[in-house]
């Protein structure tokens, strides 16, 4: 029998088909799990695809707007954070800054990259958990120092050092939960900052030690300003949970900013089922914020930052077309400086990873050099040209939103609104509360 | 001379306002607050040796962040009192609410009452002598310095902590994770006899036991996430 004769008798078989709920990452999981009997801890924000400015589109200028010539005319891009009680608010060249990443989750280089590049774009920078540093002082012309339920490296000195307070009681990665440092990133240094043995793993707290709920907020950020002789502006941070409602009780506290981080926005490390299952996306944080603003009448009088997600000139455009003043970047700062880099391809491959994968940030054995306190990777990233890069990232998303802008007859990028925009999709269209692309509704539109 | 300042007749701004101005070769060392009526926030944030003496009780954070200064409360303290202190000392005649001393690096606390609720919670090198009880939770993540306790502790006394010594004369309701009982040292008698002296205590320290940590939560296991 010839093998043509053994082709035409077999009978058609079923293609293999991978499950939809089963797949490859899915069971991968679920014998990493089985094997080690430990959940994934990881670095970075949600990596699910959801709802998110891609699904929105502006409309531009046409026979009933009429556009701003692209090159030519002025579209400006400032804003003043902390205008409500603050004596002294801070002025910003751009609305894009930089969001509170700890020294110790990053090296010291990194940070001061960050300073330079943002100082270079007329922008503020922002500490993170584990305190002040030197260098990210000396390089920031602009530094917001947060305010953590761990209060390492905490204390009045710096607080008045510093430009402007945040407080933070969430992020998007992890709302209601707290950190870890691991203890193969406990420097000598970052030990002594946080008052702490080195080796050990550093946990940082889910709230605050000394204040619960918003009449105690209220109080504190009394105490902080009668600290710094109410002169620095007091953010509020929260990660996004229960937007209108947070929005709402960080004003009644008395914040004069509020920071509002969506499920995107990134962490140092926490569980991965954290980042993925709990939170909302960026998009379906703002309108209800801008509501909650909105209806105590201080839109713009308590200014909104928005982070998780940001990569580029359109989502900066849309998050402020949605509301936002300015908006706050973190995973994309770091891609500027070199993280996830190609060139570090075969060093990613030894982790077991890949370039643009890499998420391991907490071991500190990052190729990159930048989420590790080793000395030798550390020497890997250039702080003067990585925030080079930074400030000519910072500086093509403002060029690209004032495009934008421009294009939709706009002088200025807070004159940008939700009527400048639709949704490609019914989720984006209700979350966003602009109308699906070609019709004048979305869910939940008054009277439809 | 007795700088006194009414908080009746005067703002709370205007009180910091002038205890900030204080240099540290300052003429004006004593100060006398009047009339705190539960006031926050009062005499936060100082930083020159002046010592301030606040006839009443007090709101939240009297003496937050507090560097240099001593400032003693004829009266009780909210929540909060001496949060974060860096130096300095605060002494408190009546009792004193939840997180006493919270995070504080360093300075000496007194509380001759009792104390609430997570006292001293995440202290980081301050020194806290509560001459009565102390409430659950207290030292909770301690990561350095020392809690005396001349009275009882509450429920879960110590849990995650790190570094931090504790000292109780009376009983412990429960020790929270990773927190155990330690032997009493000599150093530690002394650590004790010092501090006991200095918050004006007639205990002896042979009549305390030592709990600190146990270190088995140091580093992330499995195991230790249940």
């Amino acid at each position: 029998m010839s093998v043509k004769d053994i082709k035409d008798k077999t009978p058609p078989r079923t293609m293999p088909i991978q499950s939809a709920t089963f797949s490859n990452p899915i069971n991968a999981e679920i014998r990493r799990a089985a094997a080690t009997g430990i959940y994934d801890i990881r670095g970075g924000g949600a990596k699910r695809r959801v709802p998110h400015f891609d699904d929105l589109l502006f409309l531009g200028a046409s026979v009933s707007r009429y556009p701003l010539e692209g090159y030519r005319e002025k579209c400006d891009t400032k804003v003043t954070l902390g205008t409500r009680f603050a004596k002294k608010p801070i002025e910003l060249d751009i609305p894009i800054t930089i969001a509170g990443m700890s020294f110790g989750a990053l090296s010291g280089p990194a940070k001061e990259a960050l300073g330079r590049g943002a100082s270079a774009a007329g922008t503020s920078t922002t500490t993170g958990d584990g305190g002040m540093t030197v260098e990210e002082r000396g390089h920031s012309t602009k530094l917001v120092y947060q305010y953590l339920p761990s209060r390492y490296g905490m204390n009045p000195d710096d607080l008045r050092k510093a430009d402007a307070i945040e407080v933070v009681v969430g992020q998007g990665a992890k709302p209601g939960g707290g950190g870890m440092l691991l203890g193969q990133k406990i420097s000598d240094r970052v030990a002594d900052m946080r008052n702490l043995p080195k080796g050990i793993d550093q946990r940082s707290a889910c709230r605050h030690p000394d204040w619960t709920g918003p009449d105690d907020l209220e109080i504190k950020i009394l105490e902080l300003r009668e600290i710094t002789a109410w002169e620095k502006p007091i953010y509020v941070k929260v990660g996004g949970t229960r937007p209108y409602y947070d929005t709402a009780l960080a004003v009644k506290a008395g914040a004069d900013v509020v920071v509002l981080d969506g499920m995107q926005g990134g962490t140092a490390a926490t569980q991965d089922v954290f980042i993925e299952h709990v939170g909302l996306p960026t998009l379906a944080c703002i309108r209800p914020a801008v509501q909650a603003l909105q209806d105590l009448g201080v839109h713009r009088e308590v200014q909104l930052v928005v982070s998780g997600g940001i990569r580029n000139g359109a989502d900066v455009a849309k998050a402020m077309a949605l509301g936002a003043d300015a908006v706050a970047i973190g995973t994309a700062a770091l891609i500027a400086l070199g993280d996830n880099d190609p060139r570090w391809e075969s060093e990613y491959q030894k982790l077991g990873t890949t370039a643009g994968a890499y998420d391991d940030w907490h071991e500190g054995q990052d190729p990159a050099g930048i989420t590790t306190q080793d000395a030798e990777l550390q020497k890997r990233l250039d702080p003067i040209e990585a925030g080079r890069h930074l400030r000519n990232y910072l500086s093509v998303m403002t060029l690209e939103a004032q495009t934008i802008a421009r294009a939709c007859g706009h002088n200025n990028l807070h004159n940008l609104e939700p009527e400048d925009l639709c949704a490609l999709t019914m989720e984006a269209a209700a979350m966003a509360r602009v109308p699906l692309a070609g019709t004048e509704w979305y869910p939940g539109k008054p009277g439809f | 001379m007795m700088q006194t300042y009414d908080l009746q007749a005067n703002s709370l701004r205007d009180l910091n306002a002038a205890l900030h101005a204080q240099a540290n070769d300052t003429n004006q060392t004593s100060w006398e607050i009047v009339n705190p009526r539960g006031s926050h926030a009062v005499a936060v944030g100082l930083d020159a040796p002046i010592e301030v003496s606040v006839k009443g009780s007090t709101g939240y954070y009297t003496a937050g962040m507090n560097k240099q200064a001593t400032v003693h409360v004829h009266g009780s303290a909210g929540p909060g009192v001496a949060e974060n202190m860096m130096s300095g000392t605060v002494v408190i005649e009546g009792d004193a609410s939840q997180y006493a001393g919270a995070t504080g690096h360093g300075g000496l606390l007194v509380i001759k009452g009792n104390a609430s609720s997570r006292c001293g919670i995440s202290m980081k090198g301050i020194d806290i002598v509560v001459h009565g009880n102390v409430g659950h939770m207290s030292a909770f993540m301690a990561q350095s310095g020392n809690l005396v306790v001349c009275g009882d502790a509450g429920d879960a006394l110590g849990d995650s902590i790190y570094e931090a010594r504790l000292f109780v004369r009376g009983s412990v309701k429960s020790l929270g994770a990773d927190c155990i009982e330690k032997e009493m040292r000599p150093e530690h008698i002394e650590i004790l006899r010092d501090l006991l002296e200095r918050a004006g205590s007639d205990a002896k320290p042979e009549e305390f036991k030592r709990y600190g940590s146990a270190r088995q939560l140091y580093n992330f296991k499995v195991d230790n996430a249940y």
